[in-house]
C-alpha cells in the first residue's frame, strides 16, 4: 500500500484522517489510520465485524476523541470540536441501530434539526436557514407574531425536505410507527436537514431486501448530486458498496489494510484474507 | 483532646457505621440484581422494627426468636411489595425512572399506612436487658448493643456471601444482574430469584431495624427515612451493587458522621448536608463508587 | 400527533381566514378560564377562595416542574428546594424591617435584608430569579449524570437546601421560620401568574425550543448528532423550571404568611410529582388540570383526616389517610397508566 501524506490545505479533499490511534483501556481499537476523502465522492468503509468501522465514524463525528492523531475537515483541524459543533460545520451522520426521536412525528423529527446558530458562515444553503429561525426562546414563550411567522416557515421547509426523500405522506406519523425502510430514510432526511457537506451513513442497507437496497443505491446517488455532498458509508452488502462507491477503504483489526477503487479492492490479497481467513 | 476520646469516637463511629452497612447491604442487593433503587428500603426497615416491637411486647417472645421471626415476616412483606408494585413494571419493561417513582410511592405508602394504623407518635422499643450492659475499657465504653450489631452484622454478611457466591440461587442472582433477558431464556425462574432477592434484602432490613432500635429505642413510622437515605449514600459511595462496597461505605459514612459531630461541633447541624455532598461528589467524580463496576452506553 | 397541533389544525379548518385565532386560540382559552375562575373566586366564601388560590399556586409549580421533568425528560427530585428559595427570598424582601426585627429573635437578619422592603411583584420576580439561579448552579454538576442517578443527586440537593433552611438562622430564622409575611397573594395575582406560566410554557413546549428539549428526552445521542448542545439545553430547561417553581414558592409564602423548613420538605416534591404524573409527563395543560384536581381532592380529603360528624354518623379522624390514598394512586398510575391521565406517551428515561 502506498504511503499517504496528509496536506490539510489541499482543496480537493474534504476529510483527512492523520495517523489516528484510539485505545479503550488496554485494547487498541484503531491503529494508525490515515486516509483522505475527496470532495463529492462516495466513499465506502468496509471490513469484518469488530474491525473498528463504527469507532472510526465516532471519531469523525466527535463522539470519541482519538488517543492520538488529528482529524481535518475542509482544511480545518477539528480534532477538538465537540460532536454537536461538528454538525454545525457540516458533518452529519446516521446510526447503525436507527436512532430517531421515536415519540415525535416525522415532521417534528425534521423540524427539530433547524436550530443552528452558526449557520451564516457555512455555505449558501444555510443563509436561508438563518432567515427562518431567528426567534429567541422568550419570543416563543410570549407567542409574539414573529414566532408564528417563523414556525410556519419552518414547517414549510421541513415538508419540502420530506418531499425530496418521499416521506411527505407520512408527515404526521409517529416516527416509531413507520416501517423499517422508511425509518432509515427519515434518519437520512434528518441528517440532510442539518445541510451537511459530509454525510456518514452507518450500514444504511442493514435489514433491507435486494429491491430496497437497489432503491437505496439510487437514492444515495441522488442526494449526493442534489445536495452536493460527500458521502462515507459503512456497509456489509458488497453489491451496494461495489456498485455505488468510488473509493473503498478496508479496515481489519483496527488497521487500514487497503484503499482504492472497487476493482482494486476486489482483487486485493489482504482483503480476501481478512474476509475469508488465511487458509485461502 | 485525649486518646480515649478519639478511641471512644471511633467505637461510636463503627457502631453507627455497622448499622448503615447492614442497611446498605440490603439496598445494594436489590440494586445489584434488578437495577432498582429501592427508595422504600428504609421504610421496610421500619416495618421490621414494628413487627419486632409487637413480637417482643405482645407475644413476649425471647429476643433471638423475635429477631429471626421479624426478619422472616419482613422478608415476606418485601416479596409482597415486589409482587404488587415492581413486578408489573418489570413485566412491561418499564423505564428505570418509572421504577424509581414507584419506589418513592411505596415509601410514602408504607409510612402513611403505619401513621393511619398506629399513629405518628413515637413508641419506646422494649430493648431486651442483655443489650443494656456496657463494658468499660479504660475510659472507653462499649455497649452490648454495639457488640451485638457488629457480630450479627458479620454473621449476616457471611451468610449473604455464602448465598451469593456458593449456591445455585446466588449464581442465578448474579446472572440476572448481568443480563436479565438471557438468564430468563436459559430457563431460570427469574421471578422466583428476584422474589428471593427481595426476601433477603428485606430480612436484612428487618435485622438492621432491630439493631437500630436497640441502639436508638424510639420507633415511629418515619424512622426509616434518615437511616435509609444515609445507607443509600453509603451504598453509592461503596459502589452500588457491590456487597463489600456497601459494608465499607457504611462504616466510612458512620465514622465520618460521628467525627463531624465529635471534632467539628460547629458543623454538627450540617452533617446531613455534608453526607449528601459526599453522595453528590461520588456520583460526579466516580459514579461507580469504590468497588462498583463500570457501565457504558454503546453508540 | 400532539394536542396543540390537533387543535390548531381543527381551528384552521373551521376558521380558515381568521389568522389571529389560528395563533392565539390558546391565549384566548386560557384567559377565558382565568376570567371564569376569577369570577367564581369572587363569589364564593373564603374557604373556596383560598382553595382556588392554592390550586393556582400548585398550577404554577407543577407546570414549571413538568417543563424540566416531562418536556426535557430530566427527572429531578428537588422542586421543594426552588420553592423554598423563591419563598424565603421573596418573603424577606416584602416583610417590613420592623416585622423582621421582631421575627428574628435568635439572630438578627443578614445585612442587605434588614433594611429592604420591596413591592410584591418585584419581590416575586427576584424570588423566581434566585430560584432559577440556584437551579442553574445545581444543574451544572448534576447534568453530568443521567436517569435515576440524576434523580438521586437532585434529591440530595433538595435535602441540603432543607438542612440549610433549618440552620442558616440569620437568613431563614431556622426551624422557627418566617412569620408575619404580608398576605399579598390575592386571587388576581395567583390566577394571573398561573395563566402566564401555563401560556408561556405551553407555547415554549410547542416551539422549536420544546422540540429540541423533547428530542433530548427521546435520544440524547441522536440529539447531539443533529447539532444540539445537549448540556446547555438541559441547563436551560432546568433553570427556567426553577424560575417558575420559585415564583410559585414566592406566591405560596405570601399565601401562607408563615413559612418554615417544614413546608418545603420532600413531601412537597411528592405532591408535585403526583400532579405531573397524573397530568402526564410533558403535557403542560395536563399538569395544570391535574394540579387543580389534586388540590381540591387534597383539601376535600382533609375532612376525613379531621373526622366527620353528620347527625348520628361519626367517622373518627384518620390522620395520614390522604397520603395513603395518593401513594396508592401514584403506584397504580405507574402500573396501569404511566403516561398519566392526559398524556399520550410513557417516559422512556433509562
Amino acid at each position: 500500500m502506498e504511503k499517504i501524506y496528509v496536506d490539510p490545505l489541499d482543496p480537493h479533499y474534504i476529510l483527512e484522517l492523520d495517523h489516528i490511534w484510539i485505545k479503550f483501556g488496554g485494547l487498541i481499537a484503531l491503529k494508525d489510520v490515515t486516509f483522505k476523502v475527496k470532495k463529492g465522492e462516495i466513499f465506502g468503509l468496509i471490513g469484518p465485524n469488530g474491525a473498528g468501522k463504527t469507532t472510526l465514524f465516532n471519531i469523525i463525528t466527535g463522539v470519541y476523541r482519538p488517543t492520538s492523531g488529528k482529524v481535518f475537515f475542509d482544511g480545518d483541524d477539528i480534532t477538538d470540536l465537540k460532536a454537536y459543533e461538528r454538525v454545525w460545520i457540516g458533518i452529519s451522520r446516521t446510526f447503525q441501530n436507527i436512532r430517531l426521536f421515536k415519540n415525535l412525528t416525522v415532521l417534528e423529527n425534521i423540524m427539530t434539526v433547524f436550530h443552528f446558530k452558526k449557520l451564516q458562515k457555512w455555505g449558501p444553503f444555510f443563509v436561508k436557514f438563518l432567515d427562518i429561525f431567528p426567534y429567541k426562546w422568550w419570543e416563543a414563550g410570549l407567542a409574539l407574531p414573529k414566532f408564528f411567522k417563523f414556525e410556519e416557515k419552518l414547517e414549510e421547509y421541513a415538508l419540502e425536505l420530506l418531499k425530496i426523500v418521499g416521506l411527505e405522506d407520512y408527515w404526521d406519523w409517529k416516527a416509531s410507527s413507520l416501517p423499517y425502510g422508511k425509518q432509515r430514510k427519515l434518519e437520512i432526511a434528518r441528517a440532510l436537514a442539518t445541510n451537511p457537506k459530509l454525510l456518514l451513513l452507518d450500514e444504511p442497507a442493514a435489514g433491507m431486501n435486494p429491491q430496497e437496497t437497489s432503491e437505496l443505491m439510487e437514492f444515495i446517488r441522488k442526494i449526493r448530486d442534489e445536495f452536493n455532498l460527500t458521502i462515507i458509508l459503512i456497509e456489509h452488502d458488497m453489491k451496494l458498496v461495489m456498485g455505488v462507491c468510488e473509493t473503498i477503504a478496508v479496515l481489519d483489526h483496527g488497521e487500514l489494510i487497503a484503499l482504492g477503487k472497487p476493482e482494486e479492492i476486489k482483487n486485493n490479497k489482504r482483503v480476501i484474507e481478512a474476509y475469508l481467513g488465511e487458509a485461502i | 483532646m485525649d486518646l480515649s476520646f478519639i478511641a471512644q469516637e471511633i467505637i461510636n463511629g463503627i457502631s453507627l457505621g455497622a448499622l448503615y452497612a447492614l442497611i446498605a447491604v440490603g439496598y445494594t442487593m436489590v440494586y445489584g440484581v434488578i437495577r432498582l433503587i429501592n427508595f422504600a428500603h428504609g421504610d421496610i426497615m421500619m416495618v421490621g422494627c414494628f413487627i419486632a416491637y409487637f413480637l417482643l411486647l405482645k407475644l413476649k417472645l425471647p429476643w433471638p426468636l423475635a429477631l429471626i421471626l421479624s426478619a422472616i415476616l419482613t422478608g415476606f412483606v418485601g416479596v409482597l411489595v415486589d409482587r404488587i408494585a415492581y413486578k408489573p413494571l418489570r413485566d412491561r419493561g418499564a423505564a428505570r425512572i418509572i421504577n424509581l417513582i414507584t419506589a418513592v410511592g411505596v415509601s410514602f405508602f408504607l409510612e402513611s399506612l403505619f401513621v393511619v394504623v398506629l399513629g405518628g407518635v413515637p413508641r419506646a422499643f422494649p430493648v431486651p436487658d442483655i443489650f443494656n450492659k456496657e463494658f468499660c475499657i479504660g475510659n472507653v465504653y462499649i455497649s452490648m448493643a454495639t457488640i451485638a450489631t457488629i457480630i450479627i452484622g458479620l454473621i449476616c454478611v457471611s451468610i449473604l456471601f455464602y448465598i451469593v457466591y456458593k449456591t445455585k440461587i446466588g449464581m442465578a442472582m448474579r446472572a440476572i444482574s448481568v443480563d436479565f433477558e438471557t438468564t430468563k431464556l436459559m430457563g431460570v425462574n427469574v421471578d422466583r430469584i428476584i422474589s428471593f432477592t427481595f426476601f433477603l434484602g428485606s430480612a436484612l432490613a428487618a435485622i438492621s431495624g432491630f439493631m437500630w432500635a436497640i441502639q436508638f429505642p424510639s420507633i415511629d413510622p418515619y424512622m426509616g427515612i434518615i437511616p435509609g437515605v444515609k445507607a443509600f449514600v453509603a451504598a453509592v459511595f461503596g459502589g452500588i451493587g457491590s456487597v463489600i462496597g456497601a459494608v465499607v461505605g457504611g462504616l466510612i459514612i458512620g465514622i465520618l458522621e460521628i467525627f463531624i459531630v465529635g471534632f467539628l461541633p460547629d458543623l454538627a447541624q450540617y452533617r446531613d448536608a455534608l453526607i449528601f455532598l459526599i453522595l453528590i461528589f461520588t456520583l460526579l467524580v466516580k459514579p461507580t463508587g469504590l468497588f462498583g463496576e463500570k457501565l457504558e452506553e454503546k453508540v | 400527533m400532539n394536542w396543540y397541533l390537533r387543535i390548531r389544525k381543527l381551528i384552521q379548518k373551521k376558521f380558515p381566514n381568521n389568522k389571529f385565532l389560528h395563533r392565539y386560540f390558546g391565549l384566548i382559552a386560557f384567559i377565558i378560564v382565568g376570567i371564569i375562575s376569577l369570577f367564581i373566586g369572587n363569589h364564593v366564601n373564603e374557604f373556596w377562595q383560598r382553595l382556588i388560590i392554592l390550586s393556582a399556586i400548585y398550577v404554577i409549580m407543577a407546570v414549571g416542574y413538568n417543563f424540566s421533568n416531562g418536556v426535557a425528560g430530566q427527572f429531578s427530585l428537588d422542586p421543594n428546594a426552588y420553592a423554598a428559595i423563591g419563598a424565603y427570598v421573596a418573603a424577606l424582601l416584602t416583610m417590613s424591617p420592623e416585622t423582621k426585627e421582631n421575627v428574628f429573635i435568635l439572630e438578627p437578619v443578614m445585612k442587605p435584608f434588614d433594611k429592604i422592603q420591596l413591592p410584591f411583584l418585584i419581590a416575586t420576580l427576584i424570588g423566581g430569579l434566585a430560584a432559577a439561579f440556584s437551579a442553574f448552579l445545581i444543574g451544572i454538576p448534576s447534568f453530568r449524570v443521567r436517569g435515576d442517578y440524576l434523580a438521586i443527586i437532585t434529591f440530595g440537593f433538595g435535602e441540603i437546601i432543607n438542612v440549610i433552611a433549618n440552620n442558616l438562622v440569620s437568613l431563614t430564622n431556622g426551624a422557627l421560620g418566617l412569620k408575619g409575611i404580608p398576605e399579598y397573594t390575592t386571587l388576581a395575582w395567583a390566577i394571573g401568574w398561573a395563566i402566564f406560566s401555563v401560556f408561556f410554557l405551553w407555547h415554549l413546549t410547542n416551539s422549536q425550543v420544546g422540540r429540541i428539549l423533547k428530542s433530548i428526552r427521546e435520544d440524547e445521542i441522536a440529539a447531539e448528532a443533529t447539532g444540539i448542545n445537549v448540556f446547555r439545553w438541559k441547563l436551560f430547561a432546568f433553570t427556567l423550571s426553577g424560575f417558575f417553581i420559585g415564583i410559585g414558592g414566592a406566591l405560596f409564602a405570601h399565601y401562607l404568611t408563615t413559612i418554615s423548613p417544614q413546608v418545603f420538605t420532600f413531601f412537597l416534591t411528592f405532591n408535585l410529582l403526583i400532579i405531573i404524573l397524573i397530568g402526564g409527563l410533558g403535557s403542560i395543560v395536563g399538569s395544570a388540570i391535574a394540579a387543580v384536581l389534586f388540590t381540591f381532592a387534597f383539601e376535600i380529603l382533609r375532612v376525613f383526616e379531621e373526622g366527620i360528624h353528620i347527625g348520628h354518623i361519626n367517622i373518627p379522624p384518620i390522620p395520614g389517610l390522604r397520603m395513603v390514598v395518593f401513594a396508592i394512586l401514584l403506584i397504580a398510575l405507574m402500573i396501569f397508566r404511566p403516561q398519566g391521565l392526559f398524556g399520550d406517551k410513557e417516559v422512556s428515561i433509562k
